[in-house]
């Protein structure tokens, strides 16, 4: 139960992109079209879980054990690289299907500052191995519903009259912050 | 105009990277509730930025070509550990404040795209000063959109009163949506001032300037009209 109140406070109550400003970039650059959006939100769902596994059992078992903690910003940023490049990879030579439908994606999620501040909110918390997954998995599911909302919101926005300076990146972050006012509804749900 | 002075104009004036270049917006957007916090993380990014042009500027014909981009993240990361330790030591009301966005200064679009596009050509001298001046744009960047929002969210200034008593402050500015809104009609202002600009030369407004830029947000922020395509390369290495 514990599990679940953190999932759904990761992905609808501390939302990453419009409670705390993370994964702006991909936010705005990939959510022109409904199914890229989503193919997107998939490949996040997949590298922020990965990662907040991998980040988690290096930090207990390595940092943590060595008391290296301070190291972690450092190391962390190098895994998660690593790790996309590694995912990339992997997925190239074993699953054609889900990297043609990923691929893309992949590379850009490296700079994306939600994984490596998902990382670090983990280690912050002191949440467990579990813990930990269970919150990446929730923050990037909470990414994907809102980029995909977002992806429609803008389908429709292209067919309205909008003054000439707010087009582009000006309205969508106008939206944002309208969904970001609707997403304060959730702020009751934990306490 | 020398060399040196022509860097900080440049950081400071024309190519201000939060005004013109729109660089690491997250941190803007996250951290400028108010004007301490704001100027705090401008000076934070502005250390950093000094020492890792340094640092880079200084191994430029040692690091190969190939792994630039993680010995970049590497350097980066090491300068931003230290300073966050003196922020946890020396000032740890900021440390607080600030949280999770010291350590994320790695990801920050403009140190790295610094490091790309200036410190690995140039020499130790002129990228110190291309790290002030880019420091202090971002730092007047953060400070001024922080003292707007907690002027008009909060009715102060530095923490120190400034609108009268009867000013019912819009709380909503100094929250999450206020900053989109905020940096809404900043980029908005940014596009009328370039679609004039360019009217008058008689180009079309529409091209977008900023191609190279950083490497995880190349064009992102430039009014997301040349994302798909421009995009990949750069990352993948």
């Amino acid at each position: 139960m514990n599990l679940f109140l953190i999932a759904i406070g990761a992905a609808l109550v501390n939302n990453v992109v419009l409670s705390q400003f993370l994964g702006l970039c991909p936010f705005i650059g990939v959510s022109k079209k409904v199914d890229t959006a989503a193919g997107m939100g998939g490949a996040v769902i997949f590298v922020i879980t990965i990662a907040s596994a991998v980040t988690s059992l290096i930090y207990t078992f390595i940092l943590d054990k060595l008391d290296i903690t301070y190291l972690q910003t450092i190391v962390f940023i190098l895994v998660i690289a690593a790790l996309v490049q590694f995912v990339e990879m992997f997925l190239k030579k074993k699953m054609p299907p889900l990297y043609s439908a990923l691929g893309v994606y992949l590379p850009l999620i490296t700079t994306n500052c939600a994984v490596l501040g998902i990382a670090l909110i983990n280690v912050q918390k002191s949440y467990g191995f579990l813990t930990s997954v269970i919150n990446g998995f929730g923050t990037a599911v909470g990414f994907t519903i809102e980029i995909v909302i977002m992806a429609g919101i803008r389908e429709r926005i292209e067919y309205n009259d909008i003054p000439e300076s707010f087009k582009g990146t000006p309205i969508v972050l106008v939206t944002a912050g309208l969904m970001a006012m609707a997403f304060f509804g959730f702020s009751g749900l934990i306490k | 105009m020398n060399r040196t002075t022509e860097r900080l104009y440049n950081g400071i004036v024309k190519e201000n990277p939060t005004f013109v270049q729109m660089l690491g917006m997250c941190p803007t957007m996250a951290v400028t509730t108010s004007a301490v916090n704001g100027l705090g993380m401008g000076l934070t990014t502005t250390v950093i930025l000094i020492l890792s042009n340094m640092m880079i500027s200084a191994l430029r014909k040692v690091i190969p070509d190939k792994v630039r981009i993680p010995a970049y993240i590497v350097i980066v990361a090491s300068f931003v550990t230290i300073i966050q330790f003196l922020l946890e030591g020396f000032v740890p009301s900021l440390y607080d404040s600030l949280g999770i966005y010291i350590p994320l200064i790695v990801v920050n679009c403009i140190i790295l795209g610094r490091a790309e596009s200036y410190a690995s050509k140039n020499n130790v001298w002129l990228s110190m000063f291309d790290g002030i001046g880019m420091g202090l744009g971002f730092t007047i960047g953060l400070t001024s959109i922080g003292i707007f929002r907690e002027l008009f969210g909060n009715g102060t200034v530095f923490n120190v009163r400034i609108m009268p008593e009867q000013y019912e402050p819009v709380t909503i500015l100094i929250l999450a949506p206020g900053a989109f809104f905020v940096l809404a009609c900043l980029i908005a202002a940014q596009n009328k001032i370039r679609m004039q600009r360019a009217e008058k030369k008689g180009e079309n407004s529409l091209v977008c300037e900023r191609k190279d830029g950083c490497i995880g947000c190349t064009n992102t922020l430039c009014g997301g009209r040349e994302f798909e395509g421009t995009q990949g390369k750069e990352v993948s290495k």
